[in-house]
């Protein structure tokens, strides 16, 4: 059978030998428009991730490549400073993560809501920061946060509070680590929860209004099952973009202070970029690729199957 | 509930979010009066809070140290030439996955989706040596060429496209368009909102990178913003004054094209995002 653009069989076509040539340009026809982005995708993505994988098992360092095996993998489980990466990326991801999807989703349903004046000012307003680049905002909030002379510190210091030593103290560094991610994305994931927040119908509100319900017991019973998939689409890339979290601690603090913000980004680059140790690198890629699959997973049973 | 209690619900509601929103946009108000101060006035006590005279100078300092100029035409060469191609290659094939029924079709699919997931750090590595055999280091197509067929963009396509009345493409075929000349005639123009919002993307998308194009780019001569700031940032005298006025070169321009073509762009990476 013809198997046509719609699906449909195509109709007889008034001159012979016309129709099967067309027949035939249009069977070839999505083959072609989709041919571009299949070949840069096989030769820049799908080719990489398998030489990625080979050059994992083999010592690279030098100019040198020889066959090792497991060894980089078994180097990695015995390094401590992998350890610390990863540990560091575990508390974004514990505490950076959740605060930030609570305040967007705050922020969606103040945006949502029929008292706000002027929700195009605030809606534009709270995204912007996302427009930034991530290295320019990294710089703006190293100097913003400078302990001596930044513009943060006085402003405590003017309410009484001591300097803080933003980037200079591990646990700080974490901190201002985070409020960076905050400022950053809180904006990005209140869009896409408001999206799905304006899909909620109305009537539901009203039900729960008739039912007696208070704010808080229409929030939890309405707009948070009505939020699921949203939560779930939000949740998933930003624990993907935080396991693979680099810019950000690569312009704000290079990972320092001793190692307090060394993500597995940070490290993977250090060991790629600066020591050329290639098979390392990329058997600690791949550690963060299986990382992020089993996360991924894990994430869609718990939060996708109840909807 | 009454008239006044709304109210008095409503203006609390607005003047918290109003300051929450001051909070936010600071940095860029003091990114703004950092530009136009000297290094030594950003660190004063008390720092400068109103714009200054110094703007000129932080930008003279910029070219002599980064050759800023070419920097920035760097960048925006790159970003238009990226945003031109790869809107071509993600329409192209998001036209082909929303509106033909193909053998492969949903694995296909579903291989370009997994980009989505798959670390780009699982890549840098044997793409940099790639580029160093094709002898393309510290070119614009070292930068270029790799995120081309960018998934998320092929996904924004796809789901664009299937909105397309399919009545609109077989009237189109009955007059004997070829299937080129249909996409070029008849799909591209009503997809012209979608279009924008997918350029948009791609120009700040590439505007912004900065992993791929520190490890390709290794001449100053060929960095682009991002690169650029990062490498005078890790000097050991660092000129904040000039750093910050190149950060706002590059932040503020981006921000305004933003707020200007922003309706078509939320509404349509929106209708990408969040559709089931």
């Amino acid at each position: 059978m013809t198997v046509t653009p719609t699906g449909r069989t195509a109709p007889a076509a008034p001159f012979p030998g016309a129709a099967p040539r067309r027949a035939r340009r249009r069977r070839v026809a999505p083959y072609l428009f989709v041919l571009p982005a299949l070949l840069l995708f096989s030769a820049f993505k799908i080719y990489p991730i398998g030489r990625s994988f080979v050059i994992s098992l083999h010592q690279t360092v030098g100019g040198t490549e020889r066959f090792v095996g497991a060894d980089n993998y078994t180097r990695l489980l015995h390094d401590p400073l992998f350890w610390t990466a990863l540990k560091n990326t575990a508390v974004i991801l514990a505490v950076q993560v959740p605060v930030m999807l609570a305040l967007a989703t705050g922020l969606a349903v103040a945006l949502n809501s029929g008292l706000l004046r002027g929700r195009t000012v605030f809606r534009l307003g709270f995204f912007l920061p996302m427009v930034t680049g991530l290295v320019a905002y990294g710089i703006m909030f190293s100097v913003l946060l400078n302990r001596d002379y930044g513009l943060v510190n006085w402003l405590l210091d003017l309410v009484g509070a001591g300097p803080v030593p933003w980037l200079t103290d591990p646990l700080w560094a974490k901190v201002s680590l985070g409020l960076a991610l905050t400022w950053h994305y809180t904006g990005y994931n209140a869009v896409l929860l408001l999206a799905r927040l304006q899909s909620v119908p109305a009537e539901l509100y009203d039900a729960a209004a008739v039912d007696g319900a208070g704010a808080w017991a229409s929030f939890r019973h309405v707009t948070l099952p009505g939020l699921r998939p949203a939560l779930l689409l939000t949740t998933v890339l930003s624990t993907i973009g935080t396991l693979q979290i680099f810019d950000e601690p690569f312009v704000l603090t290079g990972g320092g202070p001793d190692n307090a913000t060394l993500t597995i980004g940070v490290y993977l680059y250090q060991n790629a970029f600066k020591y050329f140790d290639f098979g390392y690198a990329s058997a600690i890629a791949y550690a963060l690729a299986v990382l992020i699959g089993i996360l991924g997973v894990i994430q869609f049973r718990l939060l996708g199957e109840k909807t | 509930m009454t008239a006044a209690r709304h109210r008095g619900r409503s203006i609390l509601l607005t003047s918290g979010l109003a300051i929450a929103l001051a909070a936010v946009m600071l940095p860029f108000y003091w990114l703004v009066v950092a530009a136009t101060h000297s290094s030594g006035d950003i660190f004063d006590s008390p720092p400068p809070l109103l714009p200054g005279g110094h703007l000129a100078d932080n930008l003279q300092t910029l070219q002599d140290t980064a050759q800023f100029g070419r920097v920035v035409l760097n960048s925006l060469l790159i970003a238009a030439v990226y945003t031109l191609c790869a809107g071509a290659v993600c329409a192209l094939a998001g036209y082909g996955f929303a509106k033909f029924r193909f053998r492969g079709r949903e694995a296909l699919f579903g291989l370009l989706m997994l980009g989505l997931v798959i670390p780009a750090q699982v890549t840098l590595v044997p793409l940099f040596q790639m580029m160093a055999e094709l002898r393309w280091l510290n070119t614009y197509q070292a930068v270029i060429m790799p995120n081309l067929a960018l998934p998320f963009g092929i996904f924004l396509m796809r789901q664009s496209m299937a909105a397309l009345p399919d009545e609109l493409l077989d009237s189109g075929r009955m007059d004997g368009c070829g299937e080129l000349r249909l996409f070029w005639k008849v799909v591209l123009p009503p997809m012209r909102p979608a279009l924008a919002a997918l350029a948009i993307f791609l120009f700040l998308y590439q505007w912004n990178d900065f992993v791929w194009p520190l490890i390709v780019l290794r001449d100053s001569a060929s960095f682009t913003i991002p690169v650029a700031l990062a490498s005078l940032q890790g000097l050991d005298e660092t000129d904040y004054g000039a750093i910050l006025a190149g950060t706002a070169a590059a932040a503020i321009p981006m921000a305004l094209v933003f707020l200007a073509l922003q309706r078509q762009f939320v509404s349509g990476l929106l209708a990408g995002a969040v559709k089931e």
